[in-house]
């Protein structure tokens, strides 16, 4: 006997019925686990409740710093993509070492460093303003890569078409580049843009109270580790599932060829 | 039209294409260039294009010097019409945005005016089916056909045209090269680099020969077909006529 229904090959796809069993399947197996790992823990719900406030300003926190750190880092990465490729060399080297350093470093270590030793010499004392750029810093440097490879990834052609009609190197960019670029990275753009979400959480270590701070007082203050941190998880996934779902989406929609 | 050449040199890193390239030449409608690959063909068409500066030397297009600095090359450009091999038009842009965004963005049509040229233009290569359609979804030919159209609507004071069939099989070529044929007729001359050799014949004022970095033989097209007066061009034409 052979459970043909469960599989999906190219000549003969999966019905629904090998769908919903196989989703179902997972489901069951997904239960088991959580059970297996939370069921003697998960039981002081009603403190963690009294606590849902800072919960709520935790997540609250974490989506604006995480949107804020999403347009300065895409600004970022742009200008240092550009910077990369000009022909000013104390420009361009300036960007490669800014881009090389921040990918070579743990993000923790940027957050510390940035804090307590930059942002401190300057006398820059807010902590979430200063948390979204050391944020975006770290994300702009993926970002910039990302964003030069688009651009050297356009042809050769394309820039001569351009040259030729007659524009401009900024209209080029504007016109002809940027658009078959953009299409090209959103997909690990957006990739990005979840991690940066993700990312968020270590702001925690300078005292920003965001989502992963709040767990971690709520959890000091209950002792419920496991009921603190179940619904820290699922407040990312809240934010990074939709993100990752717009990506496939995207994937689909902008694939052209050339 | 008159073209002048005096004194050209280029080389691509340390590769010498032209060391001192003399040429003066004067057509009404069409000069083909012709020669083997390597020989400098498009890299001549380049350099009337504006796209590439001679290490040294002048051109002359109409007895007006080609700038050398950038804004001046532009403004060159600007005034020509030029068609590549392939990949001539932006593939994230449909038929019609792709004629339209020079019009509008360097010509500076009103969105009206640069919409209506574009379509005068696709209908008139039988194009205006396909206007919504972006390059992918055309056919080699139509795009080339779209990169033609894109070129002429402009109106250039004359185009150049590099290799414009040969990515194509040779019915798309005939198709592309129907239309080339049918500009004849129009009021811009045409500079054309082809390996289509009964194409040349069939349609060019003047056919000039580009090989080893010069100009060999330069003359009207029946003259140099049945007459060759260098050795070069015979053995170039003994080659490419064998089958």
């Amino acid at each position: 006997m052979t459970a043909d229904f469960l599989f999906d090959r190219p000549r003969k796809p999966a019905g629904l019925f090998g769908k919903s069993f196989s989703i179902a399947l997972l489901l069951a197996g997904y239960s088991a686990l959580c059970w297996l790992a939370f069921s003697e823990s998960l039981r002081n719900w009603e403190k963690v409740w009294s606590y849902r406030e800072t919960f709520w300003n935790g997540w609250l926190t974490t989506v604006q710093i995480s949107a804020a750190a999403l347009v300065l880092s895409s600004l970022i990465g742009g200008a240092t993509a550009l910077a990369r490729r000009s022909n000013f060399l104390p420009l361009r080297y300036t960007a490669i070492a800014y881009v090389e350093t921040v990918r070579g470093l743990p993000l923790m270590v940027l957050v510390l460093f940035g804090f307590y030793g930059v942002a401190n010499a300057l006398g820059w004392q807010d902590r979430v303003s200063a948390g979204i750029v050391i944020l975006s810093l770290f994300s702009g440097a993926y970002i910039a890569e990302m964003i030069r490879s688009g651009i050297e990834s356009v042809g050769r052609s394309q820039w001569d078409s351009a040259r030729a009609i007659g524009l401009t190197p900024t209209q080029t960019y504007r016109f002809v580049v940027f658009p078959q670029v953009l299409r090209q990275i959103l997909p690990p753009l957006a990739g990005q843009f979840s991690s940066l979400i993700k990312d968020s959480s270590l702001l925690y270590i300078i005292g920003i109270p965001e989502l992963t701070f709040a767990a971690n007082q709520v959890n000091s203050a209950t002792y419920s580790t496991f009921e603190s941190f179940v619904p820290l998880g699922i407040c990312y996934l809240l934010l990074t599932l939709p993100v990752s779902l717009w990506t496939k989406r995207l994937e689909k929609k902008t694939r052209y060829e050339t | 039209m008159k073209i002048s050449l005096r004194r050209i040199a280029k080389s691509y890193g340390g590769q010498c294409v032209f060391r001192s390239l003399d040429f003066n030449v004067e057509f009404e409608h069409t000069l083909a260039l012709v020669g083997p690959s390597g020989g400098g063909k498009s890299t001549l068409l380049r350099l009337l294009a504006g796209l590439e500066l001679p290490d040294s030397g002048e051109i002359r297009i109409d007895g007006d010097l080609i700038p050398s600095d950038e804004s001046g090359l532009r403004a060159h450009r600007q005034k020509l019409g030029v068609v590549f091999q392939a990949y001539n038009l932006f593939p994230h842009l449909t038929a019609l945005q792709n004629i339209r965004l020079p019009l509008e963005q360097v010509h500076r049509l009103s969105a009206q005016e640069a919409d209506s040229r574009a379509k005068q233009f696709l209908a008139r290569f039988q194009l205006l089916n396909h206007a919504g359609k972006q390059p992918a979804q055309l056919s080699g030919g139509q795009r080339q056909r779209v990169a033609i159209a894109r070129a002429l609507a402009v109106d250039p004071t004359f185009l150049l045209l590099d290799e414009p069939t040969s990515a194509l099989d040779p019915e798309m070529t005939a198709e592309v090269l129907d239309v080339i044929a049918e500009l004849r007729t129009s009021e811009k001359p045409i500079i054309l680099v082809t390996h289509e050799i009964g194409f040349a014949r069939h349609t060019a004022d003047l056919v000039a020969l580009v090989a080893d970095g010069g100009i060999p033989e330069c003359s009207p097209a029946t003259e140099f077909f049945d007459q060759p007066q260098h050795a070069t061009t015979r053995r170039f034409l003994q080659r490419v006529l064998k089958y």
